[in-house]
């Protein structure tokens, strides 16, 4: 068939057959009903850790709170960002003026989640942030509406850095990303190392983005002869660069240690033990960890693409279910009427759930539990499917996290 | 192309073409004050920071088609000019406390000093390698912006402050921000056109068409070629420095390689060479990409299909389409 105007004119002529297409329906104005807007990456590097699956996780969430049964409605809306800031900002500007969404959930990637953390506290909503890194959003651009909730790169640096060199990996050689977020990583965990009694033998910076062969890089570290190779980078960079030393059999023997300052579950997964055994990382959420997190993973149900859920999805659980308590605590029309009022109650309230367990939330926002230090299995060790981690050790939730005044959060000094 | 029947069979507009106002053919009036009128009454029932991306993206698009319309130069790192105008408007208007007006202008100044150097390079090629040296010269501008301190990196310049306009009207309201987005955008646009219509606009227009022979008459072409992209990057520069304020974010994404092949794209679904086509082209376009967003993952595709419609089918792109079907020139 040759597609020309005519074709393509009747095509669209019909459009409207295609009605199937899940176009929203006009909002209702309801005073009590609650709108949460989930905002990922669905089509992107995340989607994986987030995605779909947020919101699947945040709908148990809705439904396990048991709020719909006091005759308050939730409207739960998902959206791409497409990891732009413009598009990320316009979406949830858009929520907050014309559908009248109360609490935005997810957003990961860092220039999306600060752009939506200065947003959300210009309008007084709510921001749960689940995916994004940066441990700026409880520190120099902490806000009163913004809570984050399950890691940020400082977490993952003192997990990986701190607990690693406990558990025997002395020194260190760093595989860097040449970038602020690269840099800030490396800078974080060396500083954990040396406090812990490590040593840095060395570093090199790869080009980004664009690094595709880490070969030399990695050959770079094995003749450091450093017990642990530290990559200070994330995404494809991580997963070619775990790749490859698998390939050069670098873990093999158990001298050497590959230690990811970003890694997800999700990604272990797409990598395969066989290449990914023996890789050390800090997680707050893994879903074989202990009886409540097995019963969480067995009612959220299969993640899209037949996956785990990641801690970036738990998160949103997590988070969400502890919003609608406070919302119940609190009245809707309180909750609705001011964001910073939600989260001082939400911050008040001590957070109890399947997937983190007991916590509590900071004066700057920064959500507390523990967080893990994890191996990788062999294929040997594995004994069924996402059987993928051994735990190394735990680093409780006092310990896990920035100490309060070290961040630079106005809110603290006031 | 298409433009030598367009121009017979609109002979005898083409008579009245210098007689109007600012040099519009009827039909050009015509949807001059149509857009006029949507601009002006749609941020009643629209949505105003969706239109303020629109007009935004429009003014970027217009000052692209500039290039590529009218001296038919395919500039692919258009995206260094509008992202670097929006870090040093963001910049100045944040950590300098500079006026809007003022760091909205110095976002334009910043595209015409990359534009000289860059154009100066650029225009001793044509074709391909023309597009090539301005894709590495943007990605060197890319570069720049991942590796310099002041820009944020990967997390950009967050909280710029929209300001007060000449120190009276405050622009955190979003319908006053409005009228100064439409403001810029309409003399932007009113300047492209006053450019197209004007001597200068005719030597361009006869350097697109016949290079060797526009050399042969006299002219020297290349510092006609060089005005006109200096004059692009200027208005993307102050295409991206209105955008920071808008959002009060400047990012990679501005500078990213993706962004010049948006506004290609957008010319491409417009109508390349039309005045209005890159408007039209920069609605459909960010409209897309706002009211897919609950689609997710579709929202890409649906672009690339559209895309792929406009090349086989619409080679004129939507507004080319409508004005060889009119038989008039939009």
């Amino acid at each position: 068939m040759t597609v020309n105007r005519r074709t393509l004119l009747g095509a669209v002529a019909t459009a409207p057959v295609w009605g199937a297409l899940p176009f929203r329906s006009a909002r209702a104005q309801a005073a009590n009903t609650i709108r949460i807007g989930v905002l990922n990456d669905q089509s992107g590097l995340y989607r994986d850790i987030s995605g779909p699956g947020s919101t699947q996780a945040v709908r148990l969430a809705v439904q396990e709170s048991g709020i719909t049964q006091r005759g308050v409605n939730v409207e739960v809306v998902e959206a791409d960002h497409q990891n732009r800031p413009d598009v990320g900002s316009t979406v949830v500007r858009q929520w907050i003026d014309r559908d009248g969404i109360d609490v935005v959930v997810d957003v990961p990637t860092s220039s999306v989640a600060l752009a939506v953390n200065t947003l959300v506290r210009e309008k007084n909503k709510v921001f749960i942030n689940s995916g994004a890194a940066t441990s700026d959003l409880t520190g120099a651009q902490c806000s009163p509406n913004t809570i984050h909730w399950t890691y940020d790169t400082y977490n993952l640096a003192k997990g990986t850095g701190g607990a690693m060199v406990r558990a025997g990996g002395q020194t260190w050689f760093f595989i860097t990303a040449d970038y602020a977020f690269g840099h800030a990583l490396e800078r974080d965990t060396t500083a954990f190392v040396t406090a812990a009694g490590g040593r840095v033998l060395g570093g090199v910076r790869t080009p980004f983005p664009g690094t595709t062969d880490f070969s030399s890089f990695l050959q770079q570290a094995q003749r450091s002869r450093a017990q642990v190779i530290g990559l200070a980078n994330a995404g494809g960079d991580t997963i070619n660069s775990i790749k490859q030393a698998a390939e050069f059999r670098i873990t093999r023997g158990g001298r050497t240690k590959l230690a990811g300052l970003l890694v997800f579950v999700t990604d272990i997964h797409s990598l395969g033990l066989e290449v990914a055994q023996g890789l050390v990382l800090t997680e707050t959420f893994y879903w074989d960890l202990n009886d409540r997190t097995r019963a969480f993973t067995q009612r959220v149900g299969a993640m899209p693409g037949n996956l785990r859920p990641s801690m970036v999805q738990a998160g949103c659980y997590s988070g969400v279910l502890h919003y609608l308590k406070a919302v119940a605590d609190m009245g809707v029309a309180a909750a609705k009427a001011s964001g910073a009022e939600a989260v001082n109650r939400m911050k008040a309230m001590p957070t109890s759930d399947d997937a983190f367990g007991e916590g509590s939330i900071r004066a700057d926002g920064r959500k507390l539990h523990p967080a893990y230090l994890f191996e990788v299995k062999t294929p040997e060790e594995s004994k069924g499917a996402w059987d993928y981690y051994k735990l190394i050790s735990t680093i409780p939730a006092n310990e896990a996290f920035r100490p309060l005044n070290e961040g630079g959060c106005a809110l603290v000094r006031s | 192309m298409a433009e030598g029947t367009i121009a017979t069979a609109g002979g005898i507009a083409a008579r009245h073409e210098e007689t109007g106002l600012w040099g519009f053919t009827k039909p050009q009036a015509v949807a001059f004050l149509l857009m006029l009128a949507f601009v002006l009454v749609s941020p009643f029932f629209l949505y105003p920071v969706f239109l303020m991306k629109v007009l935004c993206f429009a003014l970027f698009a217009c000052a692209f088609n500039l290039l590529i319309g009218y001296v038919g130069l395919l500039s692919f790192g258009h995206a260094a000019y509008f992202g670097m105008g929006a870090y040093i408007t963001g910049y100045a208007a944040k950590a300098w406390g500079v006026p809007p007006e003022l760091a909205i202008l110095m976002g334009g100044a910043t595209g015409a000093l990359l534009g000289i150097p860059f154009g100066w390079l650029a225009i001793r090629r044509a074709g391909i390698y023309f597009a090539m040296i301005t894709l590495a010269l943007a990605q060197m501008v890319y570069f720049f912006a991942l590796q310099a301190p002041f820009t944020g990196g990967e997390d950009g310049i967050q909280a710029i402050p929209r300001g007060t306009l000449f120190g009276v009207f405050d622009l955190t309201a979003d319908l006053t921000m409005y009228w100064l987005v439409a403001a810029i955008f309409l003399a932007g646009f009113l300047l492209i056109h006053r450019i197209v219509h004007s001597p200068f606009g005719q030597v361009m227009k006869a350097i697109r068409d016949n290079e060797p022979r526009a050399t042969s008459l006299g002219y020297r072409t290349d510092d006609y070629k060089l005005m006109a992209f200096v004059l692009s990057a200027t208005l993307a520069g102050i295409a991206g420095g209105t955008k920071a304020l808008v959002f009060n974010i400047a990012t990679l994404t501005d500078v990213h390689w993706a962004m010049s092949g948006e506004v290609v794209l957008m010319s491409l679904v417009g109508g390349l060479g039309t005045i209005f086509g890159p408007v039209v082209g920069a609605a459909v376009i960010i409209t897309m990409q706002n009211y897919l967003a609950e689609f997710g993952a579709w929202v890409l595709v649906i672009q690339g299909v559209i895309f792929i419609a406009c090349v086989l089918a619409f080679r004129r792109g939507i507004l080319g389409e409508i004005a060889h079907a009119l038989r008039v020139k939009l």
